[in-house]
């Protein structure tokens, strides 16, 4: 059995099967998760008898990476392992003033996005709760994070329970003890499970937008067949969700798509009673996708004109380009090499 | 269309479950509500259940609710619906979903289950001027087929992906688009499946000239 991604109380309660000292569950957490001990031989403070049994039947679960792109600009992308042979990504984004950290929570997605390479891969398993914060614990830059994002492959909310979890491990004092306002969580607005993160976390949520328009974005994302944007925004003004973290839309710009005045007029309009902001993000061509990326004119033309209907509207800066940062390619390419 | 903290759950007693395969089945239930053809229905069991969504399949004039679903390996819920018998209540929440059917001449391409809302927009009155590409792994699994075929005629297309039988194109519904000379590229696409299905048939699609506008989806994940 695997003890990364086991929260307080299933440590207690395993220690406590094990007729270990009540205290050992708290110990282990410090070890798992506020450490930097590879193996159980490491955590000096635990009895040998302890270690002993924990080394016979059970595995710390950290895994290292296998590979490392790095970028011209710092961002370095790792390719972890998990169960069956299967990669997921992970991006480290060193900056000025903060050091990011991208994690993924699926191997592969169900949602089909017109616009994204993880799409391509299927949908092939969802990461456990370990799976999900071993990208942290395992990453060689772990005590230069200072911001988490769940931006990488899969979509969190389809594989809430997992995520909940792990952010339960990343936030609570007994684990990793990260701020929620460090920590963004980011869904094409998979309702069920966003009303759950809305209600046990704290942290702040972003949502994919890149369209105003109903019948634009079914085509973008078929999700919204499902889940309308419209009925995403209500649940968060109805919880008053923008008062108590900070919420940001996400929109990729595409030329001549979803770039003109009227997608400004549109986003103003359903965005003005929720208090939020807007990332603009570039879009780097993915094979097949019939979408060609706006240009840098564009980009500042529709910020400006966000930012003077009263929407704060930032231009996100793009990211290890040159080692393939479309999210999904590298472990895409990982896959169909095996 | 309803939000997900207004959707009603009712409780409904099934009226017949029909075991069409190993692992596929065909749910049944009297209706006291319209919808439109195309739309889905959130279904819990126990209270306590998240809802999963499931695709109408019959038809608007029809006076049951059909389900059409398939229980997956290692999966929670499915099991439990298939284990259902006539009388046990099942609950259901209004209506909701905005993949509708149309009455122009568009294109339907579904694999497995998402055979589903076709059949329910085929059994509206929706079916003429449409082709339907319908694909599955062996014959068993090619729901509905002699309604189909009835309703389209030569506009129905079978696909069996690990089966040849005389007269059924013998690939995936991907392997036949590949093969067309010519794709319309003027006709709506409608595509209902898993993820995969649906990415890799847009890419053929769009690869092949079909804009990306005139590619609709619904993807059960
Ligand atoms: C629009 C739409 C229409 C669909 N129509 C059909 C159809 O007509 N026929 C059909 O066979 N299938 C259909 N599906 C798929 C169906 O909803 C189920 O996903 C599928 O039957 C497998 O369900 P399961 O519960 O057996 O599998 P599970 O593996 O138990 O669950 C499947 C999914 O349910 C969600 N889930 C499970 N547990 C939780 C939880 N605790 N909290 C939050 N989410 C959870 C997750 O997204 C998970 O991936 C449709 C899906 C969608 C989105
Ligand atoms: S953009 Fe996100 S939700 Fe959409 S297919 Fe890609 S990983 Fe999945």
């Amino acid at each position: 059995m695997i003890l990364l991604g086991k929260n307080l109380d299933e440590l207690e309660a395993l220690v406590r099967a094990e007729e270990m000292p009540s205290y050992t569950g708290m110990q282990l957490a410090r070890w798992l998760y506020g450490s930097e001990a590879a193996s159980f031989a490491e955590m000096s403070n635990l009895s040998k008898q302890s270690r002993t049994v924990l080394e016979n039947k059970y595995q710390t679960g950290f895994s290292e990476h296998v590979k490392v792109s790095v970028s011209a600009d710092g961002t370095r992308k790792y390719l972890f392992p998990t169960g069956g042979g299967r990669f997921i990504e992970t991006a480290f984004m060193p900056e000025a003033r903060r050091n990011t950290l991208c994690l993924s929570t699926q191997v592969g997605c169900k949602m089909g996005c017109l616009f994204c390479m993880t799409a391509r891969q299927g949908f092939q398993a969802n990461l456990s709760a370990g799976e999900i914060v071993n990208q942290l614990r395992s990453l060689p830059e772990r005590n230069r994070v200072t911001n988490i994002v769940y931006m990488g492959m899969g979509e969190p909310f389809d594989n809430t329970e997992e995520v909940l979890k792990s952010l339960e491990i990343l936030t609570a004092p007994w684990g990793f003890a990260i701020s929620p306002k460090k920590i963004t969580v980011s869904t094409i607005g998979l309702i069920p499970g966003m009303i759950q993160f809305l209600e046990k976390t704290r942290c702040n949520l972003a949502i994919s937008l890149h369209s105003p328009f109903d019948e634009e974005r079914r085509k973008l994302m078929p999700v919204q067949h499902v889940y309308p944007i419209r009925d995403v925004i209500r649940e968060l003004i109805r919880t008053d969700a923008g008062r108590q973290r900070k919420i940001s839309f996400e929109y990729i710009l595409f030329r001549g798509i979803n770039d003109s005045d009227g997608h400004i007029r549109e986003m103003a309009r359903l965005l003005n009673k929720l208090p939020c902001r807007v990332n603009l993000m570039r879009f780097h061509p993915v094979p097949n996708a019939p979408l060609e990326g706006a240009d840098e004119a564009s980009l500042v033309r529709f910020r400006d004109a966000l930012n003077a209907k009263g929407i704060i509207a930032t231009i996100r800066q793009s990211r290890g380009i040159d080692i393939e940062a479309a999210c999904g390619l590298l472990s895409t390419k990982a896959m169909l090499s095996k | 269309m309803q939000i997900q903290s207004e959707l009603n759950f009712k409780p409904y007693p099934i009226s017949n479950i029909q075991h069409l395969n190993s692992n596929s089945y065909l749910l049944s239930f009297q209706r006291d509500f319209d919808f439109h053809a195309g739309q889905i229905l959130a279904l819990k069991i126990a209270d306590a259940d998240t809802p999963r969504y499931y695709s109408i399949a019959s038809g608007i004039n029809d006076p049951q609710i059909d389900i059409l679903f398939n229980v997956k390996p290692g999966s929670t819920f499915s099991p439990r619906l298939a284990g259902l018998v006539p009388g046990d209540l099942l609950q259901v929440s209004s209506p909701a979903g905005m993949f509708l059917g149309t009455a122009g001449p568009d294109i339907w391409i579904a694999a497995g289950t998402g055979i589903a809302p076709f059949r329910s927009m085929m059994r509206s009155g929706l079916s003429n001027g449409k082709i339907l590409l319908q694909g599955a792994s062996a014959p068993e699994s090619l729901y509905f087929a002699e309604e189909f075929r009835a309703a389209l005629g030569e506009a129905y297309v079978p696909c069996l992906s690990r089966h040849s039988q005389p007269g059924i194109f013998h690939g995936r519904v991907t392997d036949y688009l590949r093969q067309l000379d010519q794709i319309d590229t003027e006709k709506t696409h409608y595509l209902c499946g898993s993820a995969e299905m649906v990415v890799d048939t847009r890419d053929i699609l769009t690869e092949r000239g079909v804009p990306f506008g005139k590619v609709l989806a619904e993807v059960y994940f």
